[in-house]
């Protein structure tokens, strides 16, 4: 491992926006909407399945203070999809911006602007909708070539061959595999066979969905969207709305938390449409219930494991196959499902000598699924760790163990991860190192605490990537000034991450300057260069490097412009952060005095934009242990300590890494233990406001414990790797594991209810 | 039928039309303290955390009607306080997306006024109510103790 | 939401009950439930300026005005000292802080909401509701009947002597209960209330006088037993009917126990 004693990286930097949002300035789309817009507000369809027949909007038009109502007659018919990705996306263009079939209980049949909220919504009541209502497809087991089909339309469009078809109900399909899993599972000792379940659940950012859209002083439409994704988005809207690129400009200001949710243009089309449409400015902001039934949660998963192993805990073979709940569109249906497999499967890559991984990724008549934090790896995690946690307690040996025993090791390669290689990785001393914070042996061991309850514990490891291989592209803009400060321009988006400091950290370490000396702008497709957005755990690794290299270019760019200042050759000068010095001299420059040279009879650009794609997709590892005092008579689980042990290679900062993990795991913890899902007869959710479905408060996840063992990555910038999407895997094994060692009885299926244990075990 | 309502908001008189059935949030923010989230409609969340006669109330359940005669404090009268100890939350990391901040800080200062010296699990009870997606809770933790133990020097 | 004509505060309880004779007209507790209500309201009547904020105690009773918060019942001392801390218990998970500034004692009272904490602890004690006109009765008498276009003023709780122990069981520490159970002993005779089943709050006594002998493990069990069979339960989000009884069964043996001084494990559910 590479240990160098850095300036700005791996130093926890305050955030530098810390302050504007802890003494709450106004930061977010809707503080910074100037003027009082048109309202927008959307009528839903009550049924999972139906044709709208007639809608009749004369009398509700009639409100004073309504401005227009729209209908499926009124928008173009080009399908697109809303899912953030790179062109061509792997998910269907299978959306209007509204249709006359409407699939899921809260689709959208009208879009309404008024001039106020009040008016926007009595009108709401006075629209007339006679349905032709359809049987529906509610339950994701019976979907595939059920006679009922959610996408029946011809013009339903594949950009990619993902092995889908609209006549089967089906998004997607695909096995792969390596080595012959069947005969090597026929000579294994023990076969682990079983299914495990993960519902849809939400992110529940604090900040529901929201865009405003004007027109802008050219007459263009301008987008202010609390966006992961400016550039997708622009695309998105130029395809859904029919004009041209050049005419539209997007931009995020700070944004409340996306988790991936905003990840997909859930809410952008509806005003942008109306600002179109009537040439003002509009808003839209989601109801927590809308964020609820209609945004896009994690994808539905019900997972096959055979597990194949040796009586001496040897783990030969692996065969998955993945049944994902993609709803009534297919955003990001195909590719969350392969992260089941590909992110779970290759942690066992160091003696398993075949496997297998199938998936189907099935329309229904539910809300559409999109992206959440993990993306189909935490499903996949959930399944494996658990499989590997069932192994180990059925040949009784200590599931570490088992996993020393087992996991990928740095060097290995990993045939289920696209043969890459495990460049860096320190699983194995994440492992080591938290079965000692953890105190393991003294806490693995179930302990009777007497009237009832027993202590207990549960691990599980995870991986993730960082960023999408050959695909995605991060690139970043440094302008010198001429007081030798920079200015740092990006399209990557902080949503809370933290990813505007972490960069400028980047920035500073490569300029020799201060943080402070690095302001940070982002994102504006009219100002940012391209990115592909903040998504796949893809900012520090791919986005950094990219910085990296507009650095290295912009050193290069102040010591040409110094050559000339000091007549000599730019080879003997020397880059000391504020001065450039010319070797072997007491000749220098000042920064400031390269940056003012620049704005006078120059020709020499004082900007530079720097641009990286990665060819692999390191994976970041970790280990998570929890101990829980579960209460056998109410079935109560109370998380005691969570403790987790992180590789992201070199942490940038450290501060900001340990947050992400903590606040990944609590989010896990709900998951697995309150935030439930489940559906009213029209397949609407239940559990649509934050009164039902709960979010784990402060008092329900017990005490964190983060700490890091550092590989270094060599293809990522100053060795990093990533670390927003890992953090979320471990709490569903890890618990269900617990849970398992407290009561004897495995639970496949998430959450895990105080009920379903309670009632699990004899009176 | 509109109504006048007079309060005192951060230090000021302040006179306002309203309809009846206006909630305190949304007076707030149309009166520049723009601060005050709205992160849910059913009471749950904390966002929307102001002060009124001192204490920390959810603005999103009060009518505006009922703050008439009272006395509001939002984050926005209430920065030199904030400032004592929100930096010691930044340096943790902990503030995030930044969205249940105001809530949070608002409650945080109740919970200060009331009891200036609280252990970790009266923190954790008193700011219950205020939801966060991102920090986990802990940074936020972290940071208040830090700058309580900061403050025994 | 919930839309609103008019907005008066009363100045006398004699003009709040005039307008509150109005069907359309309201009177407005906390607001915490009826803002998430879809009622069309003429007149919202905010008793906010009649002095029934106030907890008073004598040597006798607590005098609870109804516009008191939940925060005030949690943190009075009276109270506390008087219940042994389980007033405090029994609210203390209500949401959060600044939530329990806002609920009130009478809106709780009023609505006689399934889910209430607050009518179940105080069923379990010797309780009484007044009513502008109605006057003084039991509140167990008062939780049994339907709302009226009466007012209640105030919750009053006799200082009988007693015991009181409090558990509710919550899938997440702010959420409403699965089950709220009370079980006190008020000059010897039992007291146990079932909340939150999910439908209003239930109070039994210990009528086939399974405790008559003390409270031991078996004695405890076979009232507890008796209790859950006697105890209507039902479904819905938060849980089944099968595993509320369960928890009746479960949360009354405990709090027996603990009335009994028989738990070391303290005040947890």
């Amino acid at each position: 491992m590479e240990q160098k004693e850095y300036q700005s990286i791996n130093k926890s930097v305050r955030k530098k926006d810390a302050m504007q949002l802890l003494l709450g300035k106004p930061v977010y789309v809707d503080d910074v909407v100037p003027g009082k817009p048109l309202v927008v507000k959307l009528l839903r369809s009550p049924h999972a399945n139906a044709i709208v027949q007639e809608i009749r909007c004369e009398t509700a038009k009639k409100v004073p203070g309504v401005v227009d109502i729209f209908t499926w007659e009124d928008v173009p018919s080009n399908r697109f999809t809303i899912a953030g990705q790179t062109y061509p996306e792997p998910s269907p263009y299978d959306r209007l911006i509204i249709d006359r079939h409407v699939r899921f209980s809260g689709d959208v049949v009208a879009i309404i602007a008024a001039e106020t909220e009040k008016a926007a919504l009595k009108a709401m009541k006075l629209i007339k909708v006679s349905y032709q209502v359809l049987d529906a497809v509610l339950d994701f087991r019976t979907a595939k070539d059920n006679p009922v089909l959610v996408h029946p339309e011809e013009d339903w469009f594949p950009p990619c061959e993902v092995g889908g078809s609209n006549k089967r109900n089906l998004v997607a399909s695909d096995v792969s595999s390596h080595g012959d899993v069947e005969a090597v599972m026929a000579s294994c000792d023990v076969v682990i066979d079983n299914t495990y379940h993960t519902k849809a659940f939400n992110q529940a950012m604090m900040e529901t969905f929201r865009t405003y859209t004007e027109l802008d002083r050219y007459g263009r439409l301008h987008v202010i969207s609390s966006t992961q994704i400016v550039f997708h988005c622009r695309r998105i809207l130029s395809r859904a709305l029919g004009i041209p690129k050049s005419q539209i400009r997007v931009e995020k200001p700070r944004i409340g938390g996306g988790f991936g949710a905003k990840q997909s243009a859930v809410c952008e089309v509806y005003p942008a449409f109306v600002t179109m449409k009537t040439g003002r400015p509009a808003e839209l902001v989601y109801s927590r219930e809308e964020s609820q039934i209609a945004g896009s949660p994690r994808h539905e998963m019900e997972i096959h494991v055979r597990l194949g192993a040796n009586k001496d805990g040897r783990i030969r073979a692996l065969d998955l196959y993945t049944l994902s709940n993609t709803g009534a569109y297919g955003e990001h249906g195909p590719t969350t499902v392969g992260l089941s497999g590909h992110k779970s499967i290759p942690l066992y890559s160091s003696g398993l000598e075949a496997y297998r991984f199938g998936y189907d990724v099935v329309y229904t008549n539910l809300q559409a699924a999109g992206a959440y934090r993990g993306y189909g790896a935490t499903q996949g995690i959930f399944a494996v760790e658990s499989a590997v946690n069932e192994l180990a307690e059925k040949l009784g040996i200590d599931p570490t163990v088992i996993r020393d025993q087992n996991m990928v090791k740095e060097g290995m390669t990993m045939p289920a991860y696209y043969n890459e290689t495990a460049s860096a990785c320190a699983l194995d001393r994440c492992m080591e190192h938290c079965r000692k914070m953890f105190h393991w042996e003294e806490k693995y061991p179930v302990r009777d605490m007497g009237n009832g309850k027993v202590r207990a514990a549960g691990v599980a490891m995870a991986m993730q990537g960082s960023g999408i291989a050959n695909v995605d592209v991060g690139s970043a803009t440094i302008k010198l000034s001429e007081d030798g400060t920079y200015n740092l321009l990006i399209g990557a988006a902080d949503m809370g991450t933290g990813c505007d400091t972490i960069l400028a950290q980047m920035a500073a370490e490569c300029l020799d300057c201060r943080v402070e000396d690095v302001a940070v702008f982002g994102a504006d497709t009219d100002a940012s260069p391209y990115d592909s957005g903040s998504y796949a755990s893809s900012t520090t690794y791919v986005t950094g490097k990219a910085v990296e290299k507009a650095c290295g270019e912009m050193k290069k760019k102040i010591c040409a412009v110094a050559a000339q200042m000091l007549d000599c050759d730019a080879g003997e000068l020397l880059f000391e952060g504020k001065q450039v010095r010319r070797l072997g001299t007491e000749q220098s420059v000042s920064l400031t005095d390269i940056a003012y040279r620049t704005q006078v009879c120059s020709t020499e650009s004082a900007t530079v934009t720097g641009t990286h794609s990665s060819p692999v997709s390191p994976p970041p590892f970790m280990v998570g242990m929890v101990e829980i005092e579960l209460d056998k008579l109410t079935g109560q689980v109370t998380v005691l300590d969570y403790m987790a042990v992180v590789d992201c290679g070199t942490p940038i900062n450290p501060a900001l890494a340990r947050i992400q993990a903590e606040g990944g795991i609590v989010q896990g913890i709900g998951h697995t233990l309150m935030e439930n899902v489940t559906y009213n007869s029209n397949g609407r959710p239940m559990e649509s406001s934050f009164m039902q479905y709960k979010l784990p408060t402060r008092l329900d996840m017990g005490k964190l414990h983060v700490e890091f063992e550092n590989s270094y990555e060599p293809t990522g910038p100053f060795g990093a790797k990533s670390i927003g999407e890992i953090v979320i895997n471990t709490p569903a094994p890890a618990l269900a594991h617990a849970i398992y060692r407290a009561t004897g009885v495995w639970h496949r299926e998430l959450p895990i209810t105080p009920e379903q244990i309670a009632l699990s075990l004899p009176e | 039928m509109t109504m006048e309502i007079k309060l005192k908001l951060n230090g000021k008189i302040l006179c306002g039309q309203i309809e009846p059935d206006c909630l305190l949030i949304d007076f707030l923010r149309e009166h520049g303290c723009y601060s005050v989230k709205r992160g849910c409609e059913t009471s749950n969340c904390g966002l929307c955390t102001v002060l009124m006669d001192g204490k920390p109330v959810l603005s999103c359940s009060i009518l505006a009607a009922r703050a008439d005669g009272r006395d509001v404090q939002t984050l926005e009268g209430l920065q030199a306080e904030a400032e004592d100890f929100v930096g010691f939350i930044a340096d943790q990391g902990a503030e995030q997306c930044g969205f249940c901040n105001p809530g949070f800080v608002m409650n945080t200062i109740a919970l200060l006024r009331e009891n200036p010296d609280p252990t970790d699990d009266e923190i954790r009870a008193f700011l219950a109510g205020n939801l966060c997606r991102c920090s986990g809770y802990e940074g936020q933790l972290r940071g208040i103790r830090n700058y309580l133990n900061s403050r025994k020097g | 939401m919930i839309n609103i004509q008019n907005y008066v505060r009363p100045q006398s309880l004699e003009e709040a009950y005039q307008l509150n004779q109005k069907r359309q007209n309201r009177i407005i507790g906390g607001m915490l439930w009826l803002k998430m209500s879809s009622l069309s309201v003429h007149t919202a009547i905010d008793l906010c300026d009649l002095g029934l904020d106030r907890i008073e105690e004598n040597q006798e009773q607590f005098s609870i005005g109804a516009m008191a918060t939940l925060r005030q019942i949690e943190q009075h001392e009276g109270l506390n000292r008087y219940s042994g801390g389980k007033i405090a218990a029994a609210v203390k998970d209500i949401v959060g802080v600044q939530f329990r500034n806002l609920a009130t004692v009478g809106g709780s009272i009023w609505g006689r909401f399934g889910f209430s904490d607050v009518l179940t602890i105080f069923l379990s004690m010797d309780s009484y509701v007044e009513l502008y006109k109605g006057g003084i009765l039991p509140l167990e008498q008062f939780a049994s009947q339907k709302a009226d276009r009466d007012i209640l003023l105030r919750l009053i709780v006799k200082k009988t002597p007693g015991r009181f122990t409090y558990r509710a069981m919550r899938n997440q520490r702010g959420d409403f209960p699965v089950l709220a159970c009370a079980v006190s002993r008020l000059n010897g005779e039992y007291r146990a209330v079932a909340g939150a089943r999910p439908g209003k709050a239930l109070l039994l006594r210990d009528e086939k006088k399974l405790l008559s002998d003390g409270i031991t493990e078996a004695s405890a069990q076979a009232f507890a037993d008796s209790f859950a069979e006697l105890v209507p339960t039902g479904s819905n989000l938060r849980g089944s009917a099968a595993y509320r009884t369960h928890l009746i069964r479960v949360l009354c043996t405990r709090n027996l126990l603990e009335l009994g001084g028989n738990d070391d494990h303290g005040n947890q559910a």
